[in-house]
């Protein structure tokens, strides 16, 4: 996808993209099956087959039906969709078009994040150039900076009724949501995918791919690798080989966070092998989410750099339910108090009988993500948990910036 | 004879109206603050805001009826229903049948509370805070006790009970826990300005 | 043959006002900030009035009673 045209040359423009991927197929509902078989998965966090997604929506709309290309980014250290933005905006363009003819959709919604100017700039550029009946049923929303505005249901609460906060689920976005009308939203990365999966055929995204997985994907190294930053790789390629490819770890990683605030901690020898793959590694018990890998080097340490994390996702919470947000809170103090006075049996327990206690009693599933990813950390660091030594805090406290 | 006693029946009924619906208010003000202690749970001011409250309403539908079919007062039944149609006491009558119609529409809407949601049953119920004074209003100006030294004792020692408990209520705030927070995420992610 | 019931609750609704644990603490606690944890599965049915009690009594409406049913799988 990103292959065939430099990546700092900008934007690609309209003629361009035509003249080096070929036009986009028309296509109307008949391109669900070529997605179906293709076994292309959302991009967006849950790795859902998009077959299903498209052909629910399909099935309930009337015409009326809404796209909305979720290009909000929440996940602070992920940049995966905004570099598709800023450099290929008319592939995720073509993959949005793509979707509202496939559902008969009357609308396209563009979730940009507010602060992402760049992005808002390339993707409002490229609009620009598409033709009139394209751009008239296209709208911009922007998502404020904020965890959870990132989330499906907050995007289409956005637009319904002016603030982006998640909503409890039924009914379900596919059946009413933006205005009442069936709703398709979609991670920008997989509309991408989606358009080249129409011009090249199904087939060709399977022939892509190792170790028994198909396709291609996009993720973000970060942390203790020497050129952090978006990769797109096979999907099966190992740990080990896209570290390689982001130019080695800059020292031995303790740990490893794969899928990003919502994913898991690894310990680092049990992680060169993974395979990048969602389905493998939801075998493993593990999340993809929205592809940030991150590596922390040994000399840090995971306790600290779980307690920071956990004060942002409490700190981000939407305040809607008890659970969450006194339940984050209580957590994300405990692991604090473990982090800057040491180790002590009573946070200990009270982690373990809270996070027991916050997950499912949300209403979205932020507290559900925070939980895991801390119940990660108390397997993936038992030992320094258990044995964690004072450690002078630096960083401010309750930094809305995230760690 | 029988007129007396339905006259008697009128004042009674009213009296006992007034404390009921003031038992009501309080209880409702603390239900609202979240009182409870370990021996007096929440479900109890519940239990008795609503069971007092209907029973308000069968005192009150005694205090009217009697009021109605007394032949000295001339009242039809439309002067009970219609606000200021009477000509026996006009306007504190028809203050009456303010207070009586504006309970009624509370009543029939916490019955009716699961079939119109929580946000409907709630905006009526603030109409109580209507409801009370004006049914107390009434009772002084077409009250015939009302200076007697027992009715102005009762009647002062109702508002001083609704004064301390609506004023504690709204000096200290409904106690949601989560109200402020909620309140400064929402202005957070409110819709910005679109292309 | 009597219909299986299982408690729900709307957590956004949900503000920890609690009289569902006082009135059915046999399926419902409340956890360190007040907030109802529910027992799962469905409602024993000698339960059943004191559940109902439940549902009516909560101040602002957040707790139902649902067909009981198998777990569906969740879509994204």
């Amino acid at each position: 996808m990103l292959a065939g045209r430099d990546l700092t040359a900008g934007p690609e423009g309209l003629n361009d993209h035509v003249r080096r991927l070929g036009p986009v197929p028309a296509g109307g509902p008949e391109i669900i099956e070529v997605l179906t078989r293709s076994g292309l998965t959302g991009r967006g966090g849950a790795s859902f087959p998009l077959g299903i997604k498209w052909r629910t929506v399909a099935t309930h709309s009337r015409g009326t039906a809404v796209v909305v290309a979720n290009g909000a980014e929440g996940e602070p250290h992920s940049k995966k969709d905004r570099l598709l933005m800023t450099t290929r905006p008319h592939l995720i363009l073509d993959g949005a078009f793509l979707a509202a003819r496939a559902v008969r959709a009357k609308q396209v919604v563009l979730y940009l994040g507010e602060e992402h100017h760049a992005a808002r700039q390339s993707m409002s550029d490229a609009l620009a150039e598409r033709s009139d009946e394209e751009r008239r049923i296209v709208r911009t929303v922007s998502s404020p900076a904020r965890y959870v505005a990132g989330a499906s249901s907050a995007a289409v609460h956005l637009v319904n009724a002016g603030i982006a906060t998640p909503t409890t689920t039924p009914p379900s976005a596919h059946e009413s949501g933006v205005n009442g009308a069936p709703t398709l939203v979609q991670n920008v990365e997989t509309l991408a995918y989606a358009a080249l999966i129409a011009r090249n055929g199904d087939a060709w995204y399977r022939s892509a791919g190792r170790r028994g997985a198909t396709g291609t994907l996009l993720v973000t190294m970060s942390g203790g690798v020497a050129g952090p930053g978006v990769l797109e790789i096979e999907a099966g390629t190992t740990v080990a080989e896209a570290t390689e490819m982001a130019g080695g770890a800059t020292e031995p990683p303790g740990a490893l966070l794969v899928g990003g605030y919502f994913g898991s901690w690894v310990d680092a020898r049990q992680s060169w092998d993974l395979p990048l793959d969602a389905a493998a590694l939801r075998t493993r018990g593990l999340s993809l989410g929205c592809g940030v890998i991150g590596l922390l080097p040994q000399s840090r340490c995971g306790v600290c750099e779980t307690a920071g994390i956990m004060r942002y996702l409490a700190a981000e919470s939407s305040a809607q339910c008890g659970p969450c947000f006194f339940g984050l809170r209580a957590l994300a103090d405990a692991c604090s108090r473990i982090a800057e006075r040491g180790s002590n049996p009573v946070d200990m327990q009270r982690l373990q009988r809270w996070a027991n206690e916050v997950k499912g009693r949300g209403s979205c599933h932020h507290p559900d993500g925070a939980v895991m990813f801390l119940q990660s950390a108390l397997k993936t660091f038992a030992g320094d948990f258990a044995q964690h030594p004072a450690h002078w805090r630096s960083q401010a406290p309750e930094a809305r910036r995230p760690p | 004879m029988s007129d007396t006693v339905l006259w008697y029946t009128t004042r009674g009924a009213g009296a006992v109206t007034l404390i009921l619906l003031t038992a009501v208010v309080v209880l409702g003000v603390l239900s609202a603050l979240r009182a409870q202690s370990p021996r007096w749970p929440r479900f109890l001011t519940t239990g008795l805001h609503r069971n007092l409250a209907l029973l308000t309403i069968v005192f009150l539908a005694l205090h009217i009826v009697t009021a109605v079919v007394d032949p000295f007062t001339h009242l039809g039944w439309l002067a009970a229903v219609v606000p200021f149609s009477s000509y026996y006491r006009t306007f504190w009558l028809g203050l009456g049948v303010i207070s009586f119609e504006l309970l009624a529409a509370i009543v029939v809407t916490s019955l009716l509370r699961g079939f119109i949601g929580h946000g409907a049953w709630r905006a009526i119920h603030w109409l109580s805070y209507a409801s009370w004074p004006i049914g107390v209003i009434h009772g002084f100006g077409t009250g015939t006790d009302t200076w007697s030294a027992w009715m102005l004792i009762l009647s002062l020692a109702c508002i001083a009970a609704v004064a301390v408990s609506v004023g504690y209520r709204f000096m200290n705030g409904a106690r949601d826990p989560l109200a402020e927070q909620r309140t400064a995420f929402r202005a957070a992610v409110e819709r910005r300005k679109e292309t | 043959m009597k219909r299986e019931m299982q408690i729900s609750i709307d957590r956004i609704r949900c503000d920890g006002h609690g009289l569902c644990a006082e009135i059915l603490p046999e399926l419902i606690r409340l956890d360190d900030w007040g907030y109802p944890i529910v027992a799962p599965g469905p409602v024993p049915q000698h339960l059943m009035p004191l559940a109902e009690r439940a549902v009516a009594d909560c101040p602002v409406l957040a707790i139902v009673l649902r067909r009981a049913e198998r777990a569906k799988p969740v879509s994204a």
